[in-house]
């Protein structure tokens, strides 16, 4: 953690509220979220419990499994989030742009397709991003009757398409500045800092606290409402604030969830023994008694945190969105789009693990993803900067003289002197150079000098244009306030690796199953 | 039991190293070095064979300064010997050092250096280097701290390779997380040996026994906290190295702690127990005050190198600290003593890197907690491995202490072989070592 967000963090801990880390939003919102709130069942990895899914606030779509080890109630959960997921990820796929593109083949300038915008999820916490990659990874191998008559349990149609969607927007919640799926949690504590450790700011109900405590005098302070929040449960012992899951609080599955899951086990039992037609009737009507009471029971868990997924997007939306937010979301619609071809195209789902090629190329990518956003946070946010000021990284200052000077060659270009003066304390030396936002683009500036009095002297050293004079307006004037950063603004990709085919001796060669992998073979395992 | 003779244990070593890389069936041969156990020496020796055997050898580096490096060194070796330095396109790419060499070749574009017997650059340049016919061979030096993607990206340029380096130092890092590939054999934020290994097992493995940059003093502790499977021994006997000052001790701590170090090898400049920022200010200075008394008095070396005493000066010392803020604090506080020419930098820049005094700030010194990354075996390793004569150790009371509050909790992941021995246990093995070389800070 940085130097001035320790400093945030003793701040909110005096004021008893959090303290902004940011002035700009740093992430893309969409105008249409689709927020997914889902819930696990406690003891089964990957045995969903219910969701809460939509676009509106006021009009959650509530998913229930109330026999969560039963297999087909759990297809018949995943078969409905795809009816709610798929048609708002799809009505993404058709409204495209024309963008030039260098074919990779050819090198040739080339129109494409880019969706003009994307869809964006957004799930409570960190773990919910987990979550949603084991649903994807268990769902997109899973075989239709139509893909294969055979399949002893083919799932329903739909499934399959999305635990690829799953499976994408989970890996590229990876990509440092990627929007497409977001977790509450990381959004708000990208923005404040609580007076808490940074663990307990894994707590949705807990970060909210601090983040939008109540003003005025008597008002509880953000650490005493972080701490009802947390631990404050009511006169039957159960949390006033539900976790954001997806896991369930122990005492709520133990003393409520337990009994009605069993209640409603019985109730499908005495459907199943009734002998004649109005026991039957009664049975029935003593099931749909206790799935109602399991899907009450659920919601009640969902909703609290349902609206606090909501909340936290509406306090973001009280930012400006950060001048280069765009850039980045257009490098999503460009993850989408190339997501959607693959799947228009019919090619096999993700792999279950990358090859090496992909791998390092995917490990390359986002370091260069982080350099970007950690730089264009910068220049984006002062008091981003301001962070990067105490670190040493970077200075802001007055031009106090500028000095003409050329490079001592044939045709000579210029190397203007440029003395600023500064407080901050960067950590230059020789061979250091600095970099300044000349209508966007950076200009570069190697370390020269310090002063007797703590002014630094750059010398400049592009963006002069091709002439002996500096055009016009690239050369910094006296009384100028510039802030340089000694990071680079832009990030250079990485070398080309080779084909996957190619993988060389010393990474075992090219992978067996170019084609892409099977799905698990059937076990006895899995006919219990 | 016959006495050990590190010279003819060395030359066993090396002379194993050159036939399985000149003689050998395997496509590779990977060899582990302890801190100065005579790395560049080999790689510039089996250069040298390579190319005398008609082999067109590429070598690789990590960094410009170690490419540098190893060009002057075969060019020393064998003024006569045609070396390519294939270097970026960006201002100021190579030492200016290598334009004073006539048959040192040096261009941005793999194809001018074509037909050359030898070729060096960094692992970065390489991975841009396209449609060449393939090396007969390669030397990949510090291949521990290679990262298993830049292994990638250049594999496909040679047909067989020498790996060299020093398993105990820094692991390469990422910037990202990289948890989704802990396991897999090729995962790209390993180390290139580790990769190597898992998919080749039966590559020639081996070891230098001795190093002959730590005295007799360090390198047993050295070898037992960080190489305890893997032992080395000292070139050098107990009283081969000598460090002597021309002023006596004023009696001020750092004065102390300057005799202990010159009499044992080892200091331990212990400061108050107190929580601080990383750029602790009264331990930055501390080590500043180390440096300006080591100049003040005037130190002399006497080591096996020469007959006479070397002068200890600014250029033989060196100040390693974790992070960068604490090595831009610590010259600060030398400029405002007015010392100049001592090299100050982290743990990461001072691999592979050799001084007669170090003077180092503990990783763990005034910290609340105890991060994987204060933790990392390796960085402790090359801050206590740097030096030939003597090494001072600024820090904090209390690390003990805080040690055992913070055990090791890193997830395990399957698939990953555990390093031993793990950061925690390695720094208890040095700080108990140090105690005995205590002297407390008195302002």
């Amino acid at each position: 953690m940085s130097l001035i967000a320790h400093l945030a963090r003793m701040e909110a801990v005096e004021a008893g509220r959090a303290q902004p880390l940011a002035t700009v939003r740093h992430r893309h919102l969409s105008a249409r979220p689709l927020v997914l709130v889902p819930l696990t069942t406690a003891g089964e990895a990957g045995a969903p419990l219910g969701a809460l899914v939509g676009t509106d606030p006021a009009e959650p779509r509530l998913l229930v499994v109330p026999q969560p080890r039963d297999r087909e109630q759990r297809f018949a959960f995943l078969a409905e989030l795809a009816e709610v997921v798929l048609p708002y990820v799809e009505g993404y796929a058709d409204d495209v742009e024309p963008v030039e593109r260098k074919d990779p083949a050819t090198g040739e300038k080339v129109l494409v397709d880019l969706c003009a915008d994307a869809p964006q999820l957004i799930v409570p916490s960190r773990a919910g991003i987990a979550y949603v990659r084991l649903l994807g990874r268990s769902m997109r191998f899973r075989r239709t009757a139509e893909q294969d008559p055979d399949t002893p349990y083919p799932a329903p149609p739909r499934v399959p398409l999305l635990g690829r969607w799953l499976t994408h927007y989970g890996e590229r919640a990876r990509v440092p500045g990627s929007s497409l799926l977001l977790a509450a949690t990381d959004l708000l504590n990208r923005h404040w800092a609580t007076g808490q450790s940074s663990l307990e700011d894994q707590h949705l109900g807990a970060l909210l606290a601090w983040i939008d405590a109540p003003d005025g005098p008597g008002a509880a302070s953000g650490a005493e409402a972080a701490h009802r929040a947390e631990l404050g449960r009511d006169e039957r012992g159960q949390l006033l604030c539900p976790p954001a899951g997806p896991a369930t609080d122990p005492a709520f599955d133990n003393q409520l969830l337990a009994p009605a899951i069993e209640a409603y086990d019985r109730a499908r039992l005495g459907v199943g023994a009734a002998e004649d037609g109005a026991a039957a009737e009664l049975a029935l009507g003593a099931l749909h008694r206790a799935e109602g009471e399991v899907r009450r029971l659920v919601a009640s868990q969902l909703k609290p945190t349902w609206d606090a997924s909501w909340r936290a997007l509406a306090l973001l939306r009280e930012l400006p969105e950060g001048a280069r937010v765009a850039d980045r979301w257009t490098r999503d619609r460009w993850s989408f789009t190339a997501h959607r071809d693959r799947i228009t195209a019919g090619e096999p789902p993700q792999p279950r693990r990358d090859d090496a090629v992909t791998a390092a190329a995917k490990l390359a990518a986002r370091e260069q993803a982080q350099g970007q956003l950690d730089a264009q946070e910068a220049l984006d946010d002062p008091l981003v900067l301001a962070g990067r000021r105490l670190a040493g990284e970077a200075f802001t200052g007055e031009v106090t003289e500028v000095v003409m000077a050329w490079t001592e060659s044939k045709r000579p270009a210029p190397r203007p002197l440029v003395t600023v003066r500064t407080g901050d304390r960067p950590h230059l030396g020789g061979g250091v150079k600095a970099y300044r936002s000349l209508d966007g683009r950076p200009q570069a500036a190697e370390f020269v000098a310090l002063e007797e009095d703590g002014s630094v002297v750059l010398r400049l050293l592009d963006k002069m244009g091709r002439a002996k004079e500096p055009a016009p307006g690239t050369v910094p004037e006296k009384g100028d306030r510039i802030a340089w950063t000694l990071f680079e603004h832009d990030q250079r990709s990485g070398p080309k690796l080779p084909d996957p085919e190619e993988t060389p001796w010393t990474h075992g060669g090219p992978p067996r199953h170019p084609e892409g992998e099977l799905p698990d073979a059937v076990t006895p395992e899995d006919l219990l | 039991m016959s006495v050990f003779d590190p010279s003819s244990a060395a030359a066993e070593a090396t002379a194993a190293i050159l036939a399985d890389t000149l003689h050998g069936t395997a496509r590779g041969v990977v060899v582990d070095s302890p801190p100065g156990a005579g790395k560049s020496t080999l790689v510039v020796r089996a250069a040298l064979e390579l190319a005398a055997a008609g082999r067109p050898l590429m070598v690789v580096a990590q960094t410009n300064a170690q490419v540098d490096d190893l060009v002057l060194r075969l060019a020393e070796k064998q003024p006569e010997l045609e070396v390519g330095r294939l270097h970026s396109s960006d201002s100021d790419p190579y030492d200016r050092a290598l334009d004073g060499l006539e048959r040192v070749r040096k261009s941005a574009k793999a194809a001018d250096l074509a037909g050359l017997p030898v070729v060096v650059s960094t692992a970065a340049k390489w991975a841009h280097v396209k449609n060449v016919e393939p090396w007969a061979h390669a030397i990949v030096d510090e291949a521990y701290q290679m990262r298993s993607d830049a292994l990638l990206a250049v594999a496909g340029l040679f047909e067989r390779a020498l790996f060299v380096g020093d398993p105990g130092q820094l692991d390469p890092f990422s910037v990202v997380g990289a948890e989704q590939w802990a396991g897999l054999s090729y995962d790209p934020s390993a180390s290139a040996v580790s990769t190597l290994l898992a998919h080749n097992p039966e590559l020639p493995q081996h070891r230098l026994p001795v190093s002959w940059r730590l005295p007799a003093s360090a390198a047993p502790l050295v070898s037992d906290a960080f190489y305890p499977y893997t032992p080395f021994r000292s070139g050098t006997g107990p009283g081969d190295r000598r460090l002597s000052f021309g002023a006596p001790s004023d009696g001020s701590a750092q004065d102390r702690v300057l005799d202990e170090a010159a009499e044992s090898g080892w200091g331990l400049l212990e400061l108050p127990a107190r929580h601080t920022p990383r750029t602790d200010p009264e331990a930055v200075r501390a080590v500043a005050l180390v440096v300006r008394r080591l100049l003040d008095r005037g130190g002399a070396a006497v080591s096996e190198r020469a007959e006479e005493p070397v002068p200890l000066t600014a250029g033989r010392i060196a100040v390693g600290t974790a992070h960068r803020d604490q090595a831009a604090a610590v010259r600060a506080a030398l400029a405002e003593l007015g010392v100049s020419g001592v090299t100050v930098d982290t743990a990461n820049r001072l691999q592979g890197r050799e001084y007669d005094v170090t003077v180092v700030l503990h990783p763990l010194s005034g910290r609340p907690d105890a991060t994987a990354f204060h933790l990392e075996t390796g960085r402790l390793c090359v801050l206590a491995s740097r030096h030939r004569h003597a090494c001072v150790v600024v820090c904090r009371a209390g690390v003990t202490d805080l040690l055992d509050e913070h055990p090791s909790t890193e997830p395990v992941q399957l698939g990953v072989t555990v390093k031993f021995p793990d950061g925690w246990e390695a720094n208890h093995a040095v700080l108990s070592h140090l105690a005995e070389h205590r002297v407390r800070w008195t302002p």
